[in-house]
């Protein structure tokens, strides 16, 4: 497993990737602080990859997500849609976040769905109407179109959240933790029609997530990344990975080692600490 | 008491219930009987409530029997009644009503000024907290001398005390209300492809409508207070005054009845604006869409 790749030397039998993300270097401010996010991190997302950013709190796998959104510009490096820099936020790279507040309250369900569509001028009203429709057809939330968001449970503002975001055909979609804040129950059913929404679809995703099991789950390659500042530890293969495989030998090896690899930082940084070697 | 734990019942048998009870109640959601829907019903609550004091008021003002001081509940009633069919009332609260639209039109223009100065730049931030610093705290009636000594007797010293008390209370409220709307809120809108005007006007503005809205009503209950205040000051300059001097001048008439009708008409008008058309706003748009309880 390399750690570190940079853009066009690639190992996809010369497909170009969608997102290229190479030496990204990332830094915020708190009122206190200047934090480094991440420091030199790497990857390529190729079209219909079920993308995961893998790694404990610290990691910076969220801010790598709002780089990516356009947020929070690089410090170095650089992020590459199709070979265009991104410069700002944008509905070709449409989010959705763990928060519950994503949603707009003065919109109903079919209202937020359409929000970004005519904003964007993408297509006429009525056009609009029949493509939000479908999309909330596709989510299960049909029979929710005028009820506003407050009256929805978490996981039904999720799913129009998913909704509200695929209806833009964003060239990939951005997903931070989005069923975190769910209970376990919906977030397993959550994630399986997530999944299932792919096959249907095939859109692209770029999926942050601080559970291994999620990330083999949901994703089709997963990035695990290590804290402070976040790094690259790994780079897996997880496609052959699906909802039945889960307590399978398979499954469980895979769980144990993505855990090895996430765990033995852990040791590597406390035998570093111990050594007396101050960083 | 800890080293006693008491021991766990052994053998207790496991349990599956199926078919569900039978005997569940049938009519889970029974309707409320006539009496528990009346008792429930503020408004019905709130009329007992005024037909007990309008009785008490009748009934000590009957005893007092001296009608320049106190006059009774029905006198007062005639006197509204009177004043209202055949008299100037409606001149005097319309006359009110049009100088108190004109400043707070005004008032509401400012501050949509000065919210956007403070959201745009940081030291139009710093410019809009000083001034609310300084100028909320201020009574808008504590201007009218200065008011009087620039604009002189008339309608423009009344609409500088109520712009004054307009101004304040809005732009701080909404411009609260844009700094707190939800960082989330504010990339799901961005990621939209929202930008500029259309930040503002799609995503901010609705999103910190409940304090925008917050920040109408206490300007509009200000501007009143203020008008009515003012107005009692003077009022006579011009050819036709306003409410406040309505009360004034049967003050000084001794019509006792008519100065509680003008009161009566003060709080009827300011009643209808805060409970009935910011209570219908607040109905079809913040309670609707659950960004208030």
């Amino acid at each position: 497993m390399s750690t570190r790749k940079t853009a066009g030397e690639s190992g996809a039998g010369g497909v170009a990737p969608l997102l290229a993300v190479d030496d990204l270097t990332l830094q915020y401010k708190t009122a206190e602080h200047l934090v480094t996010a991440t420091w030199r991190v790497g990857f390529e997302v190729y079209q219909g990859d079920r993308f995961v950013l893998l790694g404990p709190s610290g990691c910076g796998k969220s801010s790598i997500l709002k780089s990516i959104a356009g947020f929070l510009p690089p410090v170095g490096g650089s992020i590459k849609l199709a070979g265009v820099p991104i410069e700002r936020p944008g509905p070709d790279r449409m989010m959705v976040f763990q928060e519950f507040d994503q949603l707009l309250p003065w919109r109903t369900v079919l209202g937020n769905v359409l929000f970004p569509l005519l904003v964007n001028r993408r297509m006429d009203r009525k056009q609009a109407l029949d493509h939000a429709r479908a999309l909330l057809a596709q989510v299960n939330l049909d029979r929710f179109e005028n009820v506003y968001p407050h009256m929805l449970s978490g996981g039904m503002k999720q799913r129009v959240a998913i909704a509200r975001a695929l209806a833009m055909e964003p060239a990939v979609l951005l997903m931070d933790e989005p069923f975190a804040a769910l209970d376990a129950l919906t977030r397993r059913k959550m994630q399986e029609e997530l999944v299932a929404l792919w096959e249907e679809v095939r859109f692209t995703v770029i999926f942050v997530t601080h559970s291994i099991e999620e990330a083999l789950l949901v994703g089709s390659r997963i990035l695990v990344l290590t804290p402070h500042p976040g790094q690259v530890k790994a780079e897996i293969n997880a496609d052959h990975l699906s909802f039945k495989d889960v307590g399978s030998p398979a499954f469980e090896t895979l769980n144990r080692d993505v855990h090895g690899l996430l765990f033995a930082d852990k040791v590597e940084a406390e035998a570093l600490a111990t050594g007396g070697r101050h960083g | 008491m800890a080293d006693r734990v008491m021991p766990l019942p052994i053998g207790r048998p496991e349990r599956k219930v199926y078919p569900p009870a039978v005997d569940a109640p049938r009519d889970i959601a029974r309707p409320l009987t006539f009496i528990e829907r009346v008792t429930n019903n503020t408004m019905a609550r709130r009329l007992f409530i005024l037909v007990v004091l309008i009785s008490a008021w009748e009934a000590y003002s009957s005893f007092l029997a001296n009608p320049l001081l106190f006059p009774r509940f029905s006198d007062t009633a005639l006197a509204f009644w009177d004043a209202v069919a055949h008299g100037v009332l409606l001149e005097r609260t319309f006359t009110s009503l049009q100088v108190l639209l004109v400043g707070y039109a005004i008032g509401l223009a400012l501050a949509a000024l000065f919210t956007t100065i403070a959201v745009s730049t940081r030291i139009g931030t710093d410019l809009l907290s000083t001034l609310t610093a300084m100028f909320n705290p201020l009574p808008a009636i504590a201007l009218l001398p200065l008011a009087l000594l620039w604009f002189g007797l008339g309608a423009k010293s009344l609409i500088f005390v109520i712009i004054h008390s307009v101004l304040w209370a809005v732009a701080l409220n909404t411009h609260s209300g844009f700094t707190s709307v939800s960082p989330t809120l504010r990339m799901a809108g961005q990621t939209c492809g929202l930008r500029g005007l259309k930040y503002v006007m799609l995503l901010l503005i609705p999103a910190a409508f409940p304090s925008i809205l917050t920040g109408l009503k206490i300007g509009w209950a200000f501007a009143w207070r203020t008008l009515i205040a003012a107005e009692l000051v003077f009022g006579a300059s011009s050819r036709t005054g306003g409410l406040g001097w309505f009360i004034f001048e049967n003050r000084n008439q001794l019509e006792t009845a008519s100065v509680f009708a003008g009161l009566f008409t003060v709080i009827l008008i300011g009643l209808t604006v805060e409970s009935v058309i910011f209570r219908s706003i607040e109905n079809a748009t913040i309670k609707r869409w659950g960004m208030q309880n």
